[in-house]
């Protein structure tokens, strides 16, 4: 069973570093696992939390955030202020039970394709070695339209 | 009648306040809040140990602003509910006069500069017990927290009661009520509850007071109150401000710092 599970991952990138590094990837012709559902969004700052706990609910068993690096935002300060957020919500979610091995977060910039590449396949690798998330799937399950 | 009775009654006659909320006598020997509008009215209000409910909530409210100068009765909870309305430009400093009492006597704190030298004396923070709550969950393993707060949340009826008397929910359309698009699901099941209460903390984190009004409106005895008590002091250890602590913060969240220490992002 658990040798055929393939993780569904969703990717929330931003336009202007992660999403062009993953472009770069794959010019870069640098192969890498197909599990992930790339999202792209003007910025990190528009990263609502709301997002990730949605990519659950559709059935995600990871997911990755990424955007530029510290002091590069496109936004001069979108990314600063998803840190802010990020550091809150990771420890809320924790708090509350919900798995955060499944949730990365990274900034990959639009230079660095392998670090992409290598980004992916690490999440990748770990979210099938954790299995489906049952635990928030089933939830779902329970008498949502 | 009492001397927060009186001296409320003074600040009606002076036309200091023109409206001013405390508490009444409620049922089974709790109180209810108050909003008296003349000084008749005031003959209901009762002070003692038992109001220890924070009213600071009603400040936002409508039809209590329209009525013009407000005077309202409360502890430190209020109080420090007062100075995060006024450094979320919810209401003016000046705007507000605050009764409380100071070893028995009243005293009256009608600005933000009064507020802030009264509050230096009192200790900031969450209640021993809730602390002590916080701890128990955080020595569970993951899996427990997700079940203890599953057995938790699957009580509640999303009758949002939590929200309503929350001193700091006074947005007038909450993204709860939103429908289009529809964030969270209406009904009480388990996804709707989690969305619900993530959200409530999630939009309190950096601005909750800890004064642990929502957990006490639960009706069916959910600690609601753990989740944003604990966003909260997330948020003030890692950015380094209380909410409630001075009327000139900024939001922790809509704010940063260069130099924001984490360890997670890669």
């Amino acid at each position: 069973m658990s040798e055929s599970f393939e993780p569904k991952l969703t990717a929330f990138v931003c336009n202007w570093c992660t999403y062009a590094g993953a472009d770069l990837t794959g010019t870069s012709r640098i192969k890498y696992q197909s599990n992930v559902r790339v999202l792209r969004v003007p910025c990190t700052g528009r990263i609502d939390f709301m997002l990730l706990l949605k990519a659950f609910q559709r059935g995600s068993d990871g997911i990755i955030v990424s955007g530029c690096h510290p002091n590069d935002c496109h936004y001069t300060s979108g990314n600063y202020h998803a840190r802010r957020r990020w550091m809150v919500f990771q420890d809320l979610m924790s708090f509350m039970g919900i798995d955060t091995r499944r949730v990365t977060f990274s900034w990959v910039s639009a230079a660095e394709g392998a670090k992409w590449a290598a980004l992916v396949n690490e999440v990748t690798d770990r979210v099938r070695e954790l299995g489906p998330y049952g635990e928030y799937h089933d939830m779902t399950r329970k008498g949502v339209a | 009648m009492n001397p927060i009775q009186q001296k409320a009654r003074e600040l009606m006659e002076a036309g200091t306040a023109r409206v001013v909320i405390g508490h009444a006598a409620g049922t089974f020997g709790r109180r209810r809040p108050l909003v008296a509008r003349s000084v008749r009215d005031l003959d209901a209000m009762v002070w003692d140990a038992a109001c220890v409910t924070n009213l600071a909530g009603l400040l936002t409210k409508q039809e209590v602003r329209a009525a013009g100068p407000v005077a309202i009765v409360g502890g430190t909870a209020m109080l420090r509910s007062l100075l995060q309305l006024v450094a979320e430009r919810q209401i003016r400093d000046g705007d507000v006069v605050a009764l409380v009492s100071a070893d028995g006597t009243p005293k009256v704190l009608d600005s933000v500069a009064a507020v802030e030298e009264h509050l230096a004396l009192e200790p900031h923070g969450m209640p021993q017990a809730d602390r002590d709550g916080i701890a128990r969950l955080q020595a569970m393993s993951l899996q427990e927290r997700w079940a203890w707060w599953q057995a938790e949340l699957g009580r509640c009826m999303k009758c949002y009661a939590c929200r309503q008397t929350c001193p700091m929910c006074y947005c007038p359309t909450c993204t709860m009520d939103v429908n289009r698009p529809q964030w969270v699901p209406v009904a009480s099941h388990d996804l709707g509850n989690l969305e619900y209460h993530v959200v409530r903390a999630m939009h309190l984190a950096g601005r909750c007071v800890q004064c642990g009004e929502c957990g006490t409106a639960c009706p069916v005895g959910i600690p609601v109150h753990l989740l944003t008590m604990f966003a909260e002091e997330s948020a003030a250890r890692q950015f380094g401000q209380r909410a409630g602590h001075s009327a000139k913060l900024d939001y922790a969240l809509s704010t940063f710092r260069p130099d924001d220490k984490e360890t997670f992002i890669r």
